[in-house]
């Protein structure tokens, strides 16, 4: 691993998306790495391709395009290191999150204790839990078999047992899986992951290897109220590869060229929301948001805790679930004008139908908006359902996905989150416009200083600084005095009313120092219960604003008088 | 940039793999004539199992003492009563078969029976000749025809008469244009929102119903039908697209095959309605490059369904009406309109 900018490397890093394929450039430019262009086209995973190389191709003739630089040779083949004629580069970083959803069945003890942090690790990857098999569940053995069998699980995850604990409930767990091996031919077999009592584990793998490829790793619930998921993610994250280097082709081809093993996109955008909590000034841990066409991921990190969610709620195929769980109402309720509820219902299927078509109309776009704020809404509670230690106050808060990379201006992108999220406290919110945020993470691995100067560099827009505080007011109430001092000029003071959304007249990088008191019990910083004090700001691209509309936000009934609002708060940013 | 092609096409040559998730058995011989309702090949993927633990029923103390008293071995087929182990002597035990199985295991004394359901039958989905078989899989298959390709469909195989209800792409499937003479036929319309409609072809009964699009709240009534159902465009109110109801207007009393299986992207699997026509196809492509002069079709509001010819890709990027900054391609429409749409908004045709 390079330890300084002297062991300086080109650096290519392939994310391979469901709808897309990005392959982005980052080089040393005056001794500092920097991110240098991007290129995309469409993943070429589906049929009639089957096969990513054709989309990587074609990323790399633009990227080409773009940048004056030859990737590959005559035979499309990478060129790897770079040469004296500026061809080629040093390294390849790959990422995916395209492929068939991924079919797991679980099977633990008890459905809260193990068989709930098995569902836990299930939801920090692209897949979906086809059947769970407890000691609650009242079915026959033999239902069971014929369960997991129906289900053609792709991995197995077997948990359960604390450390020290049960042993035959679990043995008679394998046994199960077994009889599952012996019924199922060689390739239609599934993987199992072991992750329970490590009293077992050996055993366990001798056992089941005779049937399937089989691994185990660290206890995912040591004791009934400790679950740690990180050890069991990282094994996963192989097993994972395994899978999905003999469903995508052209992968492997990508991973014999690639300093490290390909990446599961979640857990390599997870691994660097970890690496800015490490580098950030903030106690308040980080926050990323991947709103994506299939999921929709966040990954947090605060002081010793992790949270990773994938969740099946996406702006493509993703919708369908969105469609099937929410009330159309909890979407409506976000447009800024009237649309007849069958037209958000359909043009939303056609979307899932079409996953990767562009809005062309105002309505389709405020369409699409309003989804994106429910599905960021929903994901948010989900997480604070999950984990009662959950609370959107971080600093930063990252953000990714083409509905706020390709919003019509930064304005939209931040009220999105504002919306959807609803953070309270003071942050500051990072777009991450080129989609790098994965691939930095698995840059780290191999240049953990590429990673760190990346982060600083021009790759990562500042939206702005968000100061949301919490109130329980009557609408019109003031709630927040504020008094701005810049570097230079007069200071400025206004009074923020609750139910209003207000801009801060901030440049980009423009640094000024803020004084907040809050009125009518109200409080700046729930987490800290500040009422009162004075914080430096930096100014973003939409300077910095002030979210005084409560948490939760919570949106008239009477459907003019909540479009007029929507406007109003729309207008409030310049959007 | 190749991008995959949907066909609408009045004459091609079709070829297509009819294969099971796992081995099963192959009902059909290479050059075999086929319909769409026939069954390819059969699969025991709803079989279900029957643990009878022998050790235990014998009361004996170890695997091993059961095991040996077991008077089948794997693979034996067994009658419901057939005795599967007993003991010696004046109060000898019995273990019976409860039902009529298949061992497919014996371990730690205890016999698993593989009790067979209803088998999976995979259909042919299509009108044509057996060119291959696969053991223990399927079949290839190939037939020549017209092939209009959906984007919907209800997971329902049939074939029967076309009979075209609509006479314009746009005209709506309603109760009053249903009679009892299109009983077995399938229906050709091109929008739907009514679900007195769809039940009452339901009743008929038809065996098919192809649509330009229907209104998403009918999607649970359409995957309850008895009846396939395929889409060509989406949801909504939007008409068929003028190339496919050419295409399925002009072919009225034909033989039409609907597979109105899922939309699988990966797998590469889609709705189709196929017309097996008495004259040679070519095989159409399955890729093109995105160039002027192609046909294409458009995938969103407001002209989700129109037809167009690709003019140019446009430099750069275009701003749209929402300000949204695109990738983008100048089409001219049927009607000589000039429209720009993002790239990502067309469906390449052939």
């Amino acid at each position: 691993m390079p330890t300084s900018v002297a062991d300086v490397e080109t650096i290519l890093a392939i994310d391979l998306g469901s709808v897309f394929t990005r392959a982005a450039l980052f080089d040393v430019v005056n001794g500092q790495y920097h991110f240098i262009a991007s290129a995309s086209a469409p993943t070429t995973v589906n049929a009639p391709f089957r096969d990513v190389s054709e989309s990587v191709h074609v990323a790399l003739d633009q990227l080409a395009e773009i940048t004056g630089r030859k990737f590959a040779d005559e035979e499309h083949r990478l060129i790897l290191p770079s040469q004296s004629d500026n061809s080629g580069v040093d390294r390849l970083v790959v990422t995916y999150s395209c492929g068939p959803e991924l079919r797991i069945a679980v099977a633990g003890l008890l459905s809260d204790v193990s068989l709930e942090s098995a569902r836990h690790l299930v939801e920090t990857l692209f897949g979906r839990v086809v059947e769970a098999i407890g000691l609650n569940d009242r079915r026959r053995s033999e239902a069971q078999l014929d369960a997991v069998i129906k289900a053609r699980p792709d991995l197995v995850i077997l948990a359960g047992g604390t450390e020290g604990g049960a042993s035959r409930s679990i043995a008679k767990l394998v046994e199960l899986l077994i009889m599952v091996c012996r019924l199922l031919p060689q390739d239609k077999r599934p993987t199992v992951l072991y992750a329970g009592n490590q009293a077992l584990a050996a055993k366990v793998k001798e056992v089941l290897s005779k049937w399937t490829t089989t691994y185990t790793t660290l206890n995912i619930r040591p004791t009934i109220d400790d679950e740690d998921l990180e050890p069991a993610r990282t094994t996963l994250n192989q097993v994972i590869g395994g899978i999905r280097m003999r469903q995508v082709g052209g992968l492997e081809r990508l991973a014999a060229s690639s300093s490290v093993a390909p990446l599961p996109f979640s857990y390599a955008f997870g691994r660097m929301i970890r690496f800015i909590g490490r580098v950030s000034e903030s106690s308040k841990g980080v926050l990323g948001i991947d709103l994506g066409a299939s999921h929709t991921l966040f990954a947090a990190v605060e002081e010793e805790k992790q949270y990773l969610k994938m969740l099946p709620l996406g702006m493509g195929r993703g919708i369908v679930n969105l469609l099937n769980e929410s009330p159309l109402e909890n979407v409506m309720q976000w447009l800024p004008m009237h649309v007849a509820p069958e037209v958000v219902r359909d043009y939303l299927w056609n979307k899932s139908l079409y996953p990767s078509t562009i809005p062309l109309t105002q309505e389709s776009l405020a369409i699409e908006q309003s989804a994106a704020r429910h599905i960021l809404r929903l994901a948010t509670q989900k997480l604070m359902t999950d984990y009662p230690g959950f609370y959107p106050a971080f600093e930063p808060i990252v953000v990714s996905g083409s509905m706020f990379s390709h919003a019509p201006n930064a304005a939209q992108a931040l009220l999105l989150l504002l919306d959807g999220v609803q953070p309270v406290g003071i942050s500051t919110v990072i777009l991450d416009p080129y989609h790098l945020l994965a691939s930095l993470g698995a840059i780290a691995q191999v240049n953990a200083i590429a990673a760190v100067q990346l982060l600083e560099s021009n790759a990562f827009l500042n939206l702005g600084t968000i100061i949301c505080p919490i109130s329980t007011a009557k609408y019109g109430t003031p709630v927040l005095r504020v008094r701005i001092e810049y570097e230079k000029g007069s200071p400025n003071q206004l009074e923020v009313r609750q139910g209003s959304v207000v801009s801060l007249p901030l440049q980009p990088f423009q640094t000024a120092n803020v004084h907040l008191d809050a009125l009518h019990h109200s409080e700046i910083d729930p987490l800290f219960g500040k009422r009162s004090g004075s914080f430096k700001i930096v100014g973003g691209v939409c300077g910095a604003v002030i979210d005084a509309r409560g948490r939760p936000l919570v949106l008239p009934k009477d459907a003019a008088r909540r479009r007029e609002l929507i406007k109003k708060w729309r207008a409030a940013l310049g959007g | 940039m190749t991008y995959a092609v949907t066909h609408f096409t009045p004459l091609t040559y079709l070829r297509r793999a009819r294969l099971l998730p796992v081995a099963g058995r192959v009902q059909v011989r290479q050059g075999q004539r086929v319909i769409a309702t026939d069954v390819i090949a059969s699969a025991d993927l709803n079989n279900e199992h029957l643990f009878i633990d022998v050790r235990r029923a014998l009361h004996l103390a170890r695997a091993e003492q059961a095991e040996a008293l077991i008077e089948y071995k794997v693979g034996d087929k067994l009658q419901a009563g057939d005795i599967i182990a007993q003991t010696g002597g004046l109060f000898k035990r019995i273990v019976r078969a409860p039902v009529d199985g298949v061992i497919v295991a014996i371990s730690k004394g205890q016999v698993t029976l593989e009790v067979p359901k209803t088998p999976f039958d995979l259909l042919a989905g299509m009108e044509g000749v057996v060119i291959e078989v696969i053991p223990e899989r399927g079949a290839i298959l190939e037939t020549h025809g017209a092939l209009v390709q959906g984007i919907w469909g209800n997971d329902k195989i049939a074939q029967g008469v076309l009979l075209p209800l609509a006479e314009s792409p746009e005209d709506a499937l309603t109760v009053d244009r249903l009679d009892v003479s299109m009983r077995g036929g399938v229906v050709l319309a091109g929008t739907c929102s009514s679900a007195e409609a769809l039940k009452t072809a339901g009743d008929l009964p038809l065996r098919g119903l192809i649509l330009g699009s229907m209104t998403a709240d009918l999607i649970p009534l359409a995957m309850n039908a008895s009846y396939a159902i395929v889409l060509t465009e989406g949801f909504g109110l939007m008409g068929m697209n003028s190339q496919a109801f050419r295409i399925l207007a002009t072919n009225e009393k034909r033989d039409v095959c609907l597979n109105a299986g899922g939309y699988d992207p990966f797998a590469g699997e889609r709705p189709e309605v196929i017309i097996p026509l008495p004259a040679q196809g070519k095989a159409a492509a399955e890729v093109s490059e995105l160039k002027p002069g192609l046909s294409v079709r458009l995938l969103s509001a407001p002209y989700h369904g129109k037809i167009g010819t690709l003019l140019e890709l446009l430099p750069g990027l275009t701003e749209l009406s929402n300000q949204l900054r695109v990738p983008a391609a100048r089409i001219r429409l049927e009607n000589e309109t000039l429209v720009s749409v993002p790239v990502m908004n067309l469906d390449v045709l052939e």
